[in-house]
């Protein structure tokens, strides 16, 4: 099959599950209604697999392996410790909380300078065997570090401060956050505008440092913007459906195996539609076949917790 | 060491006397009824508790350490507890009460069973490869345990119970703690040959020990003090893990001679924790899973980072 098929077919299941999702029991009597309550959902969905798929993706092309993904390295944790922090601060009732546009971009400025100073953390004398592992034990116990830490805060604050950001908090795939999602659309077009604007440099990145270097890649320019791109992705993916851990790295892997193509412009376009079809297909299952008796993110743990424990061990990084 | 037990007096005899009832010791030495009950319902047995959990479970830690030959495993770090809390969840599910012995036990000894296979089937040992795929089974585990609870809503008692919080104990719900005492001297007891256990197989067996025996003590050892501490006061990550490299860091590597060492260390950290959290927002409480977690995390990645620079 070609890879161009597999695009199609992946389409085709987005669509299908689109539509099971808004489709089934509209009548002219209560389609207000029904789409004023599906469309936001659904679009969440939509906007947060694209946002997790090319983040993911052009995460592990500038770190070039396999693995390693933004959640992993503990960076939706750190959305949420940043939320936590602003009301800390700024109080429960300031503008820059209760308007939800000046809220988002505040978040994401910071978060974006958190990730970097974080990302220099990291990679401070990058060199040597054993790095990647270390890397990953690093992300993980941040990532853990940051939901204690916010959740050591939000002991802390004023209970009324904490009803104020409680609904932005605790976003999950049963519970999108709704009011955020048209806001959402904006930003994402433009971040996923400028990954495919650095499509080709993502490709000749692929080559490796040392290659991309003298093929007359800025490797640390290239490395840095995609670091902000990728942190603005995340604080979207966050705040509409709330922390995933593995599924990023569910998609890229998966992508990556379904798709013969070390092209960026097909990876990304691809990635995001995997994503999509698996988490809205996912969602439907979830509320149609165990009625809601469990929660998505609960599975994808567990089954992308068992993919990676079985990459460890097979030792294929 | 006789410094650091004059710490754990102190810090002991503060603990007694911080609470949101006012305790004096003029009131207890004058006999006066109310006091005394206070002391000897809701202090001491809160303070024995802190003091055996503390102990038990940097003890646990060290053992861990030495059979699993790498100086990042602990209980939190191998899928112990979260073993343990799949326990809880399907005794919950299946027994109606969340106290069952037998299960609890017995998956947090399977987990760990599993674990020191996995790590058996890896050829080359960093360090730091250990903790990780530890962290990841743990993870995995407890969304297994989660999604049962979902399914049959018992997401909150999973939730209350994993929750570290010293402020339930009373007398009468902690004594299960002192299964400590008997785990502390059977690991003195144990120690040298846990120690060439820890020298691998071959190594183990040509100086005349049972290897697999000797092993399972060990894990047994582990397991039923890890999940005594869940089931009685909840999670408190990476005391395990970061007593016994305290220890290792400032008095060698003598696994005899550290667990007096490590089981006083550990009391005075979840005592001092204790004690922050309880004053912190006087007159509420923040759980000390909380402060232990924080505290630990960064004592950890500060070992990770540190020991990346000594390779």
């Amino acid at each position: 099959m070609s890879d161009s098929m597999k695009l199609a077919g992946l389409a085709v299941i987005t669509l299908v599950f689109t539509f099971l999702f808004i489709g089934v029991g509209l009548d002219a009597s209560n389609y207000e209604y029904f789409l004023s309550r599906r469309v936001p959902k659904v679009f969440a969905m939509i906007i947060a697999s694209i946002a997790i798929a090319q983040s993911s993706l052009v995460f592990q092309t500038i770190t070039h392996n396999r693995i390693l993904t933004p959640s992993i390295m503990g960076f939706d944790a750190l959305y949420l410790l940043t939320q936590v922090l602003v009301v800390v601060i700024f109080g429960g009732f300031s503008v820059l909380l209760l308007n939800p546009f000046v809220n988002f971009a505040l978040s994401v400025a910071i978060m974006v300078g958190f990730s970097l100073l974080l990302f220099g953390f990291y990679f401070r004398n990058n060199n040597g065997e054993g790095n990647v592992i270390t890397l990953l034990l690093l992300g993980v116990i941040f990532g853990q570090l940051f939901s204690n830490v916010s959740s050591f805060f939000m002991m802390l604050v004023d209970p009324n401060d904490f009803l104020t950001i409680q609904s932005s908090m605790f976003a999950s795939f049963n519970n999108v956050n709704q009011e955020l999602v048209y806001l959402c659309v904006v930003p994402l077009f433009a971040v996923s505008a400028l990954l495919f604007k650095l499509a080709p440099v993502l490709d000749v990145f692929w080559l490796d440092n040392d290659n991309a270097i003298s093929l007359g890649v800025d490797t640390r320019r290239v490395t840095k913007q995609v670091l902000i791109l990728v942190a603005i992705m995340i604080s979207l993916s966050t705040a509409l459906v709330g922390p995933v851990m593995f599924f990023g790295l569910l998609v890229a892997n998966l992508t990556k195996e379904f798709f013969h193509t070390y092209r960026h412009h097909t990876l990304l376009i691809a990635s995001s539609l995997m994503a999509m079809s698996i988490l809205l297909s996912g969602q439907w299952i979830v509320e149609n076949v165990f009625s809601f008796s469990t929660t998505l993110s609960v599975v994808i743990n567990f089954v992308g917790g068992v993919y990676f424990l079985s990459l460890l061990i097979r030792q294929k990084i | 060491m006789k410094k650091l037990l004059f710490v754990l007096v102190l810090l002991s005899i503060a603990s007694v006397f911080i609470g949101v009832a006012d305790l004096s010791l003029a009131a207890i030495l004058a006999g006066d009824t109310d006091a005394i009950e206070l002391l000897l319902i809701s202090r001491l047995p809160r303070l024995l508790a802190i003091l055996l959990s503390g102990a038990g479970l940097s003890i646990a830690g060290l053992i861990m350490q030495q059979i699993s030959q790498n100086r990042f495993a602990s209980p939190s770090t191998s899928g112990t507890i979260e073993c343990a809390m799949l326990g809880y969840v399907l005794s919950l599910v299946f027994l109606g009460h969340g106290d069952s012995l037998l299960l609890i036990f017995g998956m947090a000894i399977a987990g760990t069973l599993l674990f020191i296979q996995f790590i058996h089937r890896i050829q080359f040992k960093n360090a730091i490869y250990v903790p990780l795929i530890g962290i990841i089974f743990g993870n995995v585990v407890s969304s297994a345990a989660t999604f049962i609870a979902y399914k049959y809503d018992a997401v909150q008692n999973l939730s209350a119970w994993t929750v570290a919080n010293f402020a339930s104990i009373l007398q009468g719900n902690y004594e299960l703690l002192y299964i400590a005492l008997p785990i502390s001297i059977i690991s003195y007891w144990y120690a040298t040959r846990l120690s060439a256990v820890g020298m691998g197989k071959d190594f183990a067996t040509n100086i005349g020990l049972n290897y697999k025996h000797v092993l399972f003590i060990g894990i047994l050892l582990v397991s039923v003090m890890s999940a005594s501490v869940v089931m009685i006061v909840g999670q408190l990550p990476f005391l395990g893990l970061i007593v016994p490299n305290l220890v290792a860091q400032f008095y060698g590597d003598n696994l005899r001679k550290n667990i007096p060492l490590t089981a006083i260390i550990g009391a005075i950290l979840i005592l001092l924790c204790d004690v922050i959290g309880r004053v912190i927002i006087f007159p509420y409480e923040i759980p000390i899973s909380m402060i232990i977690s924080m505290l630990g995390g960064v004592v950890f990645i500060f070992f990770i980072v540190k020991g990346k620079q000594n390779v």
